[in-house]
């Protein structure tokens, strides 16, 4: 508890030339509060720094720690607490940062996906502060793609800094079993129909593996992939900003290859999670996984050599295209340590940071001047990808579409694969549509 | 029985006897010495039902705050989605297998421990014991049991009991009896305690008389011993009632509402509307009508005690 002592006796030094004696009766939330407001005339570089993220998991948490370092090496003698909340894609840290929003107790900075997860929510509700100064001032816009500073800015404001890059339209497979089937990896939707049918003729009863545990949002990320695929780009950003319809003959399109494929994906999949599907391609109980490129993580993790036991390609219809999914941190209005947050902004952005976090996370840096030496092959081929990719921001994970809407397409999906009935899920989620994304 | 007549003497004489003698300011003692919990109570129990019940009334769908009123508007739509109707659905449904479950499992383990038999106790205790998990633990190991993988299924199929196999939790069809297995599983114990506690008080005496008049077990157990427990399965009910419809950390844990909305429940949409769709005042609607739900479980019954406590 070196740091408590530390800022009592900060908040002694402090009371002496405030009123100090009122602020006494406080408790310890409040004294710390009442710290954070009068940090803006003090020097940065002393105090604390709280960061609020959802990275406890294997990998990420060991990237966040190497950010911690480079912080520490530049601000010595800042008091880093790591506000990690654990639990699944961060449903329960969402939870306690709102309670903790609406109190008026922000951390210094939090984790959040870029876009419309903080755009929609914290930003309309006046909660954020912009960061169009630090962005400009750290000259980011010659080192992150136009398109990934367009996905976290609106009203010509930017709202927070992308730190890494997730793929999320991925079809990992298992090469081995796929070689010896004298399959070839797929890359169209319709290859991958007749691909599941040749297998399962072959022997794998459900060459597919789904997982759709935690709400369906597995699902909800082939939905978009093949939205991607049907659409193209534009007709993805429109549909999801409300501008087209989810009754459109290509979201039924994309509906339609989801019912094609259910047929042979396992029946089990409401009791298994992503890394439970990535086993069942190790074990050789299924060959194909629609998953996003933490998949990888997962593979080598469990000893799986990229491009000789697992090999990967875009989901079906979107090559040339790139589903981002990235997390980036921001800057509540209110944050205790200010000054100390801004400098973690400019770590979270620099190449150094985002050099150091992203061969740990398995995900490949937002910047585009980060050496890509230190990183797997699929990383590597996926950082040149991103240059020359079209970027999209995926809905499954919060970039295109605002919180309620993307809730309200799990629960839509949870129905779809039990009930297979397309026109029923488009009318469905159009309703969704016309409810959460029209208002936004 | 002696001392239960003559207490009710005792305390009608007291209080008017001391009333003439209190000087004034102690007749504020009682007072001041309830205040800290009526206040506490009316602030954190009636006062945040107020607020739920106001914030259910408004339009509050994202992250800012919004007090304009909209009336029932939020429960007009509520009532609208198939998800809430699913709910709806089962919650009744469940509620139905859990009540069932417990009190048959539970009366029938508290008569046959009633035979005080050798080691009654110690079965006592094993099916006790359950009772003293919590939820997440009892749902976490259900979950692996019912794995269709590596669960119950494995040791049906080594049994050439193929047949009996079953997707459980993750079969639309099955889900909820599945959920209800686990449920009944950590609360007949409970159910067992109780209707044991009835057993033994009633009075030897009575079933003595039964059988001098010619009743047989069968007629001794229906016509003497059931009716006589109706008190303590009322109490079972009312109790396993109003924790079946606020169930949230057995589904959280089991299933998640899945798959589709076959095992959802208004507990858990009330918690992802709320914390996940930022939809705050459904989330709110949702409590409420939960809230009432429940009050109708539970009034009829403080009502009946009351009553029965006055008339005693």
């Amino acid at each position: 508890m070196g740091n408590e002592r530390w800022t009592r006796r900060q908040f002694v030094g402090r009371a002496g030339k405030t009123a100090g004696g009122v602020v006494l009766g406080l408790s310890l939330a409040d004294f710390l509060a009442a710290c954070g407001t009068g940090t803006g005339t003090s020097s940065s570089g002393t105090g604390k720094l709280e960061i609020f993220s959802w990275w406890t998991g294997p990998g990420e948490k060991d990237g966040l720690a190497e950010m911690f370092r480079i912080y520490k090496n530049k601000y010595p003698n800042v008091t880093i607490t790591n506000s990690a909340v654990a639990g699944g894609a961060g449903s329960t840290a969402k939870a306690v940062l709102a309670t903790r929003m609406q109190g008026g107790r922000p951390p210094d900075s939090f984790q959040v996906h870029a876009g419309q997860e903080l755009i929609a929510s914290w930003v309309k509700a006046n909660k954020m502060e912009s960061i169009t100064s630090i962005w400009n001032s750290e000259g980011w816009d010659s080192k992150i793609p136009k398109d990934l500073k367009d996905i976290v800015s609106s009203n010509g404001e930017v709202w927070s800094v992308p730190v890494n890059v997730h793929r999320g339209n991925a079809l990992w497979y298992n090469k081995k079993l796929l070689d010896s089937k004298g399959v070839s990896p797929p890359e169209t939707p319709e290859q991958l129909t007749s691909a599941l049918s040749s297998l399962k003729a072959k022997g794998i009863a459900s060459p597919l593996a789904l997982a759709s545990k935690g709400g369906n949002w597995q699902v909800q990320m082939l939905l978009e992939n093949n939205i991607l695929a049907a659409g193209g780009a534009d007709f993805y950003k429109n549909v999801m900003s409300g501008k087209a319809s989810f009754t459109d003959a290509k979201v039924v399109q994309a509906l339609t290859w989801m019912k094609q494929w259910l047929p042979y994906a396992n029946t089990d999949n409401s009791s298994i999670d992503w890394d439970e599907a990535d086993n069942r391609l190790i074990a050789g109980t299924a060959v194909f996984h629609i998953m996003g490129d933490w998949a990888k993580g997962d593979f080598t993790s469990k000893n799986w050599v990229p491009n000789t036991d697992f090999g990967v390609v875009p989901s079906p219809g979107t090559k040339g295209k790139y589903m981002i999914v990235c997390d980036t941190f921001g800057l509540p209005k209110g944050a205790p340590d200010r000054d100390n947050a801004v400098g973690w902004l400019k770590v979270c952005g620099s190449q150094e940071g985002q050099a150091a976090f992203n061969p740990k996370k398995g995900s490949i840096p937002a910047r585009t001047d980060v050496s890509p030496s230190g990183f797997d092959v699929i990383a590597q081929s996926f950082i040149a990808e991103f240059k020359t990719d079209t970027l999209v921001p995926s809905s499954a994970h919060g970039s295109a579409t605002p919180p309620n809407f993307a809730s309200a397409v799990n629960d839509e999906m949870g129905q779809f694969i039990q009930n297979k009935d397309v026109t029923k899920t488009a009318s469905n989620l159009q309703k969704a549509s016309d409810e959460f994304l029209k208002t936004a | 029985m002696a001392t239960a007549t003559a207490q009710p003497v005792i305390l009608e004489r007291l209080p008017r006897s001391r009333s003439l003698r209190l000087p004034p300011w102690e007749k504020l003692t009682p007072l001041l010495l309830i205040a800290p919990s009526v206040i506490l109570i009316a602030v954190f129990v009636y006062g945040f039902i107020g607020a739920t019940m106001r914030t259910s009334l408004v339009r509050w769908n994202s992250a800012l705050p919004d007090y304009t009123f909209v009336g029932l508007h939020n429960y007009q739509r509520l009532f609208q989605l198939d998800r809430f109707q699913a709910d709806l659905a089962n919650t009744l449904h469940f509620t139905a297998i859990f009540l069932a479950g417990c009190i048959i499992l539970g009366l029938g383990a508290a008569v046959l421990l009633d035979q005080r038999l050798r080691g009654t106790l110690f079965f006592q205790n094993v099916y006790m014991y359950p009772l003293a998990l919590s939820f997440v633990v009892t749902g976490t190991v259900w979950r692996w049991i019912l794995n269709p993988n590596s669960g119950v299924n494995v040791i049906l199929g080594n049994l050439h009991l193929d047949f009996l196999k079953s997707g459980w939790l993750t079969d639309t069809h099955t889900a909820l009896n599945s959920l209800g297995i686990a449920a009944v599983w950590q609360m007949s114990g409970f159910c067992m305690a109780m209707f044991l506690a009835g057993l033994r008080g009633i009075p030897e005496e009575l079933r003595e008389a039964a059988r001098v008049d010619g009743a047989n077990e069968w007629q001794l157990f229906w016509r003497i011993t059931f009716p006589l427990l109706r008190p303590i399965t009322l109490s079972a009910v009312i109790i396993l009632g109003h924790i079946s419809l606020k169930i949230f950390d057995l589904v959280y844990v089991m299933t998640f509402g899945g798959p589709g909305y076959a095992t959802d429940m208004p507990s858990l949409y009330m918690w992802i509307a709320t914390f996940q769709q930022f939809l705050y005042s459904r989330g709110a609607a949702i409590a409420i009508v939960l809230l009432l739900m429940v009050a109708i479980l539970i009034v009829p019954y403080l009502v009946w005690n009351l009553r029965g406590e006055t008339e005693q």
